[in-house]
């Protein structure tokens, strides 16, 4: 699970044009950051502190054209002012004209600080030289990699545990190409990047090294977040005149809303999220202004934000925080990615650390000024993409189910269903179970329950890919639905938990009799019986010990229907903290009768009842007692109140205090124990000693 | 009958080490047991588990696997040799090395034909047993990665091998991997970043394979499909080894937490066919990892990195309580291995790579130090000898006040080279050198050096190594018992042999010459107890009056054998004899304790008044106050020596077990 905290303000944004340059770099420790700004401006702020901590500016009428960087192992800033000059100086100069200058023969694209190493200096043509052999020697000539019409879109370098490697990616007349710059030995590979089907445009690029690769993300505007995996040593030399396209995965397709993205920027922040910035909220309409958090294991969005004021499309990330500026404010907004629960439940990835474990690139926004030209086929590619397979694609589908009668649309489903990969029913259930949902919650008579029954049980589906889906069953009454979708879907938010909990709560048994609940009834209804037949059976002692005390008030205190329910509902996983707020809102009764059904579990439990029957999904002992501390806790001060929970409060208190006792007891037992064992030991013998023994 | 010193000793650090790989020999019953320093013993199943022979080794062999074929005894260790055994004179007989890098397993076929080992190069290598070497034959269809496990089918046409994440079976005549018929296969459920390793494998004549892995699992496959039957998930860490019963329906599990868990193969529905493997007992006797488990018919042998050799009978295949009922723990030897001058209150301690020598009396100790590998040792006055697997060494000791020294006699006779056993005679003239085929060189000692005399040879031309010796006290009997347990008495004063004693149909573990009466003592391994009369050739009155009544069912049931003999030099009627647990003096003048009296009786007997003592009072006088004893040894000046080994302090300096949850932490 994944969740953004508070954000907080950072510093206001200079009104800038679009030539600023606007860049984020890391300082010295993880707290200072070296903000570029407004083409004229280098602050050093203290982040924790919301403080400016140094500021420099370059006259009127000059302009930096690179970002400022801090070089490690000289404890100086270096920035290029007017593509040429490149300028040093330290903290504790006042003005930048007076610092060391050097002007150099060709234009600088970009400086690139590497920690414990030199800066990198990229040229605008492609030739890449180390700051300090590039400032022994200003004047030298650079050479011209790049062809006139290749234009450097995006750079950024890369540490590796030994190398270091530069990537920059590059446009000409639409072609998009990376090219790979190694040291010692100096090698450069160009790659193709082929663009996505739809002829969209890259927007942004973020280099990770992970595990010894390169992870190379990159956004399109259609909102496909693509990856490519570089090896951090080149197996093959490549062979010189064929350009090869770099292979690459779709990790994430991006809901766009109306037209393409702008600006957009994505970022990994470790091995399963990813920020975007600039991509609509896929609930709320066509706003871009959203800042989310993706898992790009599971598709499901993690967390999002919404961003007040214009969106530049920048996002960086440092020590766990996020940058992003909107509107005329820089946002940081800490963020943490925790391994989460499906991951775990799932055994899919191994997460070692959180935000700390990667390094994370030197990250700089593309230059979108020029894209914005060739955008005019925009809603045609959607449509025409899968029109040679015989069965539908998930648009037309989406759109039969906008008109279609309950009947028609039920069949489109399942033909749908049966003629679709399991990749495709990946990246598409979630979004024709909303399209179902959508009509469902228009026209009330329409409900094909199911074509909902099986969307759900292709398991591609999960509850953030249609967060409406949940509730709608609890609306239609539809309990079979219901009960799947709660075993089904990992991500159920607390909030809907408790609306599902209250929902059977104050539903009748009688109501609830006809819903067929298969594997849940039957462990109800064992679970029943059993207790009937072990109180006939062996009412008589155990070890010396009756359990008559315990097998008093042994009725189920609720129908087995909404037994079945409520044990899935006990399934579902939560955190505490967050459920705790949502629980408040069950009335009195329904915690009773709650509390009651959990007392009547925890003690069939305690009669050793469960391990007897064989049920593939039942609460463990250790859920139940969960849930009950959670109700106590949450409504304590109520059930103190309400006369008619006395009892029940008294029994759950006698229960636990003789648990409480029986551990008091087992914990004196041990010690008795461990007190006879030393007792036999007592008699310390030394390694030599002369005894008398005496025999009759 | 009086008080005694006692110097209870506990500096002796003996540390066994830990088992390694175990192996059955159903015909002889014989059970081989490898340690990780090299050692191999031999256990005696029909004979109380008694340890019959200790074959020194080397600690670099890293011995990983054991296979007996027929009577032969054959290792294999991580050096990558293959190590056959002579099993009459305790020694290695040849060592070929495989090529192939380090050998995980070695398994033989039922047919007793070939041998396969699974090496680290991913070959499996089939050598072919020739009547006194093994040849090899060919390699199977090498694979990528090491071959842990092997297991022949019993028809001996297919092996089965276990390796990392996978399992594929070899057909033995042709060399090729069953490709077609048989696809190798993916141990699946365990997560894919984690290796996954086959420790062991089983290969059953039905055509089950089972599989045991460091997932945990216990797996069934149907060999000829490829597929999964069930999978059983025994523990959270490893499953290192599995055996299979003789008759296929029952399996013994053992896991890297110390537990040993059993399956058998029984019938889901009474009176049908349709059987399963089903998981019934759990035995958890180790505190360590089981590194290797054997289903011996009515038992369940087991052995791992707590040095422990444990016995688990299957109470469900036992009818009657008794020795066989029994749980047996076998921690210590069933060997001296400590020697004691008696006069001069000197202890020698064996260590397996050097001796040290310690002196009584002071609490303090010197300890001389040897590098080499010891096989044994034993002093008397002024001598110190002692013998490795290569060669025999004499040194003389000086001790004069606190200043001890020794000094090394070169010049040893040729023929003394390598010795199962050594024994002083009493007045330190003579040396018994036991050699191969039960003979004894016998040589003389004085001050200039050692002079070889002759070689005793027994009339009965057995071959085997003799385990113990014994010399009278008047120089004038020597009595020496083989692992054929025979006992052969020789007249030292003819140098020839004299006469065997009727064969027992259990081994000697102790036996001494009575120094007044010349009466040979002997204690068997099954707890008998004879008394032979060496002048008279013949049971003692004694003796023949203990096999009449018999011996208390107390005395038959202890379950470690008696490993020292010695007499009171006061009162010839006094034997000193002990166990691990407790040591004893018999007195051969009162009688014979019958089944209804109390056995332990020395607490009754303290409460009792002096007068109606004589009346309770039993030849048995037992002793339960030292435990965990190596050595008991009654001095020249009545006082005792007792060197106790608390396993407390062996457990102490064994590694840390596996973390387990326990109740509240």
């Amino acid at each position: 699970m994944a969740a953004l905290y508070e954000s907080y303000t950072l510093c206001a944004l200079a009104d800038t044009g679009p030539e600023g340059t606007r860049a984020i770099e890391p300082d010295r420790d993880r707290d200072r950051v070296v903000i570029t700004e407004s083409g004229r401006a280098v602050t050093v702020y203290k982040v924790s502190d919301q403080k400016p901590l140094g500021s420099w500016t370059v006259k009127q009428g000059q302009c930096i054209t690179s970002p400022a960087v801090y070089n490690p192992p000289t404890k100086e800033y270096v920035v290029v002012t007017d593509e040429k000059v490149v300028r040093v100086w330290k903290d504790e100069d006042i003005s930048i004209e007076k610092a060391f200058k050097a002007t150099v023969s060709a234009e600088v694209y970009r400086l690139h600080s590497v920690p414990d190493r030199e800066p990198l200096v990229l040229f605008r043509h492609g030739a890449v030289r180390f700051l300090d052999s590039l400032l022994a020697a200003p004047q030298q000539t650079i050479e011209e990699v790049l062809s006139e019409e290749e234009v450097i879109r995006w750079s950024a370098a890369v540490q590796m545990e030994q190398q270091l490697v530069l990537l920059f990616s590059t446009e000409q007349r639409g072609q998009h190409c990376l090219y790979v710059q190694r040291f010692s030995p100096n090698a450069l590979v160009k790659h193709r990047l082929e663009t996505d089907s739809t002829n969209s445009t890259p927007l942004s690029y973020a280099a990770t090294y992970r595990d010894g690769n390169i992870h190379l993300l990159y956004l399109f505007s259609s909102g496909s977040v693509y990856e490519s995996v570089l090896q951090a040593r080149p197996t093959v030399p490549a062979v010189s005149g064929t350009v090869q396209a770099l292979p690459r995965s779709l990790l994430l397709k991006l809901p766009v809303g109306e037209g393409e993205l702008t600006a957009a920027s994505a970022l990994p922040v470790d091995e399963s999220h990813i920020a975007v910035v600039g991509v609509p909220h896929p609930l709320a309409g066509a706003g871009k202004d959203y800042l989310c958090l993706w898992n790009t294991h599971f598709q499901t969005l993690q967390a999002a934000r919404e961003l007040a004021g214009k969106i530049y499309g920048q996002l960086w990330c440092f020590s766990g925080k996020l940058f992003v500026p909107h509107g005329k404010i820089l946002s940081v907004i800490p963020f943490e990615c925790q391994k989460s629960s499906l991951a775990a439940a799932m055994g899919k990835l191994k997460q070692t650390s959180g935000t700390n474990g990667i390094t994370l690139s030197v990250w700089s926004c593309i230059d979108t000024r020029r894209h914005n030209n060739d955008n005019t086929l925009i809603i045609q590619l959607k449509m025409s993409t899968r029109n040679q397979s015989s069965c539908p694609t998930a648009e037309q589908l989406a759109e039969k189910i906008k008109v279609g009668s309950e009947k028609e649309v039920q069949k489109q489903v399942e033909e749908f269903l049966h003629g679709s990969q399991p990749e495709e029913l990946q990246l598409t259930a979630g979004r024709l179970a909303s399209a179902l949902v959508m009509r469902c919650q228009a026209d009330p008579t329409f409900y094909p329950q199911a074509a909902f029954t099986q969307l759900v049980q292709t398991n591609y589906l999960c509850h953030s890919g249609c967060p409406d889906l949940l509730v709608l069953t609890l609306e239609k009454n539809d309990f079979r639905l219901c009960q799947l979708c709660l075993q089904l879907f990992q991500d159920i938010p607390e909030a809907v938990t408790c609306c599902c909990l209250k929902t059977i709560l104050s539903f009748q048994d009688s109501e609830l009799e006809q819903v067929d609940l298969e594997d849940g009834l039957l462990f109800m209804k064992a679970l029943t019986q059993t207790a009937e037949v072990s109180d006939d059976g062996d009412s008589g002692q155990h070890n010396g010990f009756s359990r008559e005390p315990l097998a008093l008030d042994m009725s189920c205190p609720v129908g087995l229907h909404k037994g079945a329910l409520l044990n899935e509902v006990l399934q579902v996983p939560y955190s505490d903290s967050l459920l705790l707020p949502h629980l408040k809102d069950l009335n009195v009764p329904q915690v009773l009768l709650f509390l009651q059904y959990l007392r009547f579990l925890y003690l069939k439990y305690s009669q050793d009842a469960h391990s007897r029957i064989p049920a593939l999904r039942k609460p463990t002992v250790t859920q139940i007692m969960d849930w009950v501390c959670l109700l106590l806790d949450a409504h304590f001060t109520v059930l103190a109140l309400t006369p008619e929970a006395k009892s029940l409060l008294t029994s759950l208190h006698k229960f636990v205090r003789s648990q409480v006792k029986l551990y008091s007891e087992l914990g004196k037992i041990e010690g008795s124990l461990e007190a006879l064992k030393k007792s036999k030991q007592s008699r310390e013998i030394g390694q030599y000693s002369i005894e008398v023994i005496e025999l009759f | 009958m009086g008080e005694f010193n006692v110097h209870r000793v506990r500096f002796f650090d003996y540390m066994p080490s830990a088992i390694r790989a175990l192996a059955f020999q159903p015909q002889r019953e014989r059970i081989a047991v490898a340690r990780t320093d090299g050692t191999v013993e031999i256990f005696n199943r029909a004979d109380c588990f008694f340890q019959e022979k200790v074959i020194p080794g080397r600690q670099q062999a890293a011995t990983e696997a054991l296979a007996w074929v027929g009577d032969r005894l054959f290792s294999a260790g991580l050096n990558g040799e293959i190590i056959e055994y002579d099993l009459d004179n305790n020694k290695t007989k040849y060592t070929i090395d495989a090529y192939g890098g380090p050998i995980w397993s070695i398994t033989s076929n039922k047919q007793g034909t070939h041998l396969a080992v699974g090496c680290e190069d991913g070959t499996v290598k089939l050598f072919e047993v020739h009547e006194d070497r093994i040849q090899f034959e060919r390699n199977l269809a090498k694979q990528k990665g090491r071959i842990i496990s092997l297991s022949w089918h019993p028809s001996g046409s297919k092996i089965v091998a276990g390796m990392m994440d996978v399992i594929h079976i070899f057909d033995t005549e042709t060399g090729k991997l069953r490709a077609l018929a048989f696809p190798s296969y993916d141990l699946l459920g365990t997560s894919r970043s984690q290796e996954c390793v086959v420790w062991s494998v089983v290969y059953l004549s039905d055509g089950t394979i089972i599989s045991g892995d460091s997932a945990g699992k216990v797996k069934m496959w149907d060999s000829r499909t490829g597929t999964l039957i069930k999978s059983h998930q025994v523990t959270k860490w490893d499953v290192l080894t599995l055996s299979v019963s003789q008759d296929e329906t029952s399996l013994a599990v053992g896991t890297s937490e110390g537990h040993v868990v059993q399956f058998q193969f029984l019938s889901m529905v009474l009176g049908q066919e349709d059987k399963e493997w089903v998981r019934t007992r759990t035995f958890k006797n180790h505190t360590h990892d089981v590194r290797a488990v054997l289903e011996v018919n009515t038992a369940i042998v087991s052995g791992g990195m707590d040095t422990q050799f444990v016995v688990r009978p299957l109470l469900d295949k036992i009818d009657e309580r008794g020795q066989a009922s029994a749980l047996r723990n076998i921690q210590f030897p069933h060997r001296r291995l400590v020697s004691c001058a008696r006069k001069a209150g000197l202890l020698l301690f064996q260590y397996p790579g050097h001796l040290e020598l310690w002196r009584l009396g002071e609490s303090e100790g010197n300890g001389e130090r040897k590098r080499e590998n010891t096989t044994l040792s034993i002093k008397r006055k002024r001598w110190i000898a002692y013998s490795t697997v290569a060669s025999f060494r004499l040194y003389r000791l000086h001790c004069e006040n606190n200043n001890v020294s020794i000094i090394k006699v070169s010049k040893l006779p040729k023929v003394l080279s390598s010795a199962n056993q050594i024994c002083f005679s009493s007045d330190s003239s003579h040396l018994f050198v036991a050699s191969t085929c039960s003979s004894v060189h016998v040589a003389i000692l004085n001050q200039s050096g050692c002079k070889f005399v002759c070689t005793l040879k027994p009339k009965s031309g057995s071959g085997q190594a003799i385990n113990l010796l014994a010399a009278s006290e008047d120089g004038k009997w020597l009595a020496s018992a083989n692992s054929d347990h025979e006992v052969q008495i020789y007249n030292l004063n003819k140098m020839k042999p004299h006469c065997t004693v009727p064969v027992h149909s259990s081994g000697v573990s102790a036996m001494a010459i009575h120094p007044t009466t010349n009466n040979l003592f002997m204690v068997h391994a099954d707890q008998q107890l004879t008394e032979y009369s060496v002048e008279k050739k013949q049971y003692t009155d004694w003796s023949r009056q203990v096999q009449r009544h018999g011996l208390h069912s107390l005395w038959l049931e202890r379950d470690t054998p008696v490993t020292n003999v010695t007499f009171n030099p006061k009162n010839p009627a006094h034997i000193v004899l002990h166990d691990m647990y407790m040591f004893c003096i018999i007195d051969q003048t009162l009688p014979l304790p019958d089944q209804r009296s109390q056995f332990y009786n020395q607490l009754t007997l303290r409460s009792m008044p002096e007068k109606e003592r004589k009346k309770h009072s039993h030849a048995f006088k037992m002793c339960k106050i030292f435990k965990e004893l190596l050595f008991v040894e009654l001095m020249e000046d009545q006082s005792l020596v007792v060197v106790e080994r608390p396993l407390m302090d062996i457990t102490a300096q064994l590694p840390a077990p596996v973390r387990q949850k326990k109740f509240a932490t």
